[in-house]
């Protein structure tokens, strides 16, 4: 299997240029942004009020890490969460804020991919429970925004390296493996 | 009886155990799902997360950071002091592991941190005459507790009407409770002891054959129907999207037939501490029967 690397903040024809079924490894930086963030993050923009991160060319990670305060902080474990949670939000973070890249687990809903292909965003899927091998990866806290969130829900920015196995899950040109799989899944279940 | 400070320290080493380290029944059943697959793509999945399990034994971290809420179940001679040591030891190993402080108010979303809060951490007591005082603990994610379904099926639907109502579950979650998974099901009871006897079913080691053979015939077959679908781990196509159905009953109400699901994700995380009065303690992730 041939690994890809990439780097984030990206463009957006290399971020089309990433292909349902690709193996990726990321390096650069990511944020995290879970429900609350998200939530944060429209509101701002609705009030017209700018946020304190640049998310254009972006790699949003779902991730609710652990973090140690020991001398600044350090990763302890930091694997995606489900990233259908941000359905209700993301088509509208996507449009607005352009990020290049989401990563989480388990994917995301058609509205989501719609807005990935409109912009140019692609979904990349992490093993999920795999906490201490992304934590691995993610060598350096950049900072911390939103820690009034708590832990889980607060934006880590953070150096990444070498971040993978990464799936390309689900592409700007409107392919989604995770609803491939789930549709062959539903069309079995009605046999048994 | 016990000393509290003898449960508090229990409890701590039940979740450090837990957290850290996979139940040999689960990493076999993993070990196995790899030796089945044939294809690239859940073959990487099950590599990245088998290795993932080796570097947290090692370092003694979380398998993963959604270290889920501390669901405990209690045998034996239990008063409220026990209760207090349990909370007292999932403050402390929230701080000392760490797990992540995942317990929040449900209105305002309020996290104090701590993994206290009302209600919590659940706490199953089953009061019992026993020389000994058995704890388990079953730390339960959010990506598969979001998955629980209950139903209330008609008694005519009968056993074929529980199966139906499994599989469905399993594919309505389909990628998002970290596949392949551990199916809990509990059948009968009232609806709230329904989902208790699933959560409980957890418990059960994988692989050990049901004491009741109707169990054991359906928790078969759903087995084998469920790695039939293709799912696969973490939802990306494979042969393994179950490690195995475990099942629990009680006696139910003669109109009824509740049926709960509660699912695991891979991390089927779980910790058995048997202690006796005279302060030794036995440990284990396997369980004691």
């Amino acid at each position: 299997m041939s690994v890809r690397e990439i780097r984030a903040p990206l463009d957006e024809k290399e971020a089309r240029s990433l292909r349902a079924g690709d193996i990726v490894s990321l390096s650069g930086e990511l944020l995290t942004a879970r429900d609350e963030a998200h939530m944060r993050i429209l509101v701002m923009l609705r009030d017209g009020r700018g946020i304190p991160f640049r998310l254009e060319g972006a790699a949003i990670y779902h991730c609710g890490p652990i973090m140690r305060s020991d001398e600044g902080w350090k990763v302890v474990a930091a694997g995606p969460t489900t990233s259908a949670r941000m359905d209700r939000l993301a088509p509208e973070v996507v449009r607005q804020c352009h990020p290049r890249l989401m990563i989480g687990k388990g994917g995301m809903s058609s509205e989501t991919l719609e807005a990935m292909k409109e912009v140019g965003c692609a979904y990349l899927a992490f093993p999920g429970g795999a906490a201490v091998l992304a934590a691995q990866a993610l060598p350096e806290v950049l900072e911390v925004h939103w820690e009034d969130l708590g832990m889980p829900e607060a934006v880590w920015r953070m150096r990444v390296e070498g971040m993978g196995p990464l799936v390309v899950a689900m592409d700007s040109h409107g392919r989604s493996l995770f609803k491939e799989v789930e549709d062959a899944v539903r069309k079995r279940s009605v046999l048994l | 009886m016990y000393p509290s400070s003898l449960i508090e320290e229990t409890v701590v080493r039940l979740l450090r155990d837990s957290e850290c380290r996979l139940p040999p029944d689960v990493h076999a059943a993993l070990r196995g799902a790899l030796d089945k697959e044939t294809e690239e793509m859940p073959r990487s999945q099950l590599l990245a997360i088998l290795s993932n399990v080796d570097m947290a034994a090692e370092r003694s971290v979380p398998m993963c950071q959604d270290t889920g809420l501390p669901v405990f179940f209690v045998r034996g001679r239990c008063d409220h002091r026990v209760l207090e040591a349990i909370r007292k030891g999932v403050a402390r190993a929230t701080e000392e592991i760490p797990l992540r402080p995942n317990s929040v108010d449900p209105v305002s979303r309020q996290n104090f941190g701590g993994n206290l809060g009302n209600g919590m951490p659940p706490v199953h007591v089953e009061p019992a005459d026993t020389g000994h005082l058995d704890l388990a603990v079953l730390p339960k994610g959010a990506g598969s507790e979001n998955w629980s379904a209950l139903r209330m099926l008609n008694p005519s639907e009968g056993m074929e009407g529980v199966r139906r109502f499994v599989i469905e579950c399993v594919v309505n979650a389909g990628s998002r409770p970290c596949p392949p998974v551990v199916v809990g099901v509990g059948i009968g009871g009232t609806a709230d002891m329904a989902c208790a006897l699933a959560k409980k079913a957890l418990l059960r080691r994988l692989g050990s054959r049901n004491g009741d053979d109707a169990l054991a015939s359906l928790g078969s077959t759903l087995l084998s129907q469920i790695n039939s679908l293709g799912l696969g781990p973490m939802g990306l196509g494979g042969s393994t999207t179950c490690l195995g159905v475990l099942m629990e009953k009680a006696h139910c109400h003669t109109a009824s037939l509740p049926v709960a699901v509660s699912l695991n994700c891979w991390a089927a995380r779980k910790a058995f501490a048997r202690v006796y009065p005279d302060g030794r303690v036995r440990f284990s992730q396997e369980g004691f029967d």
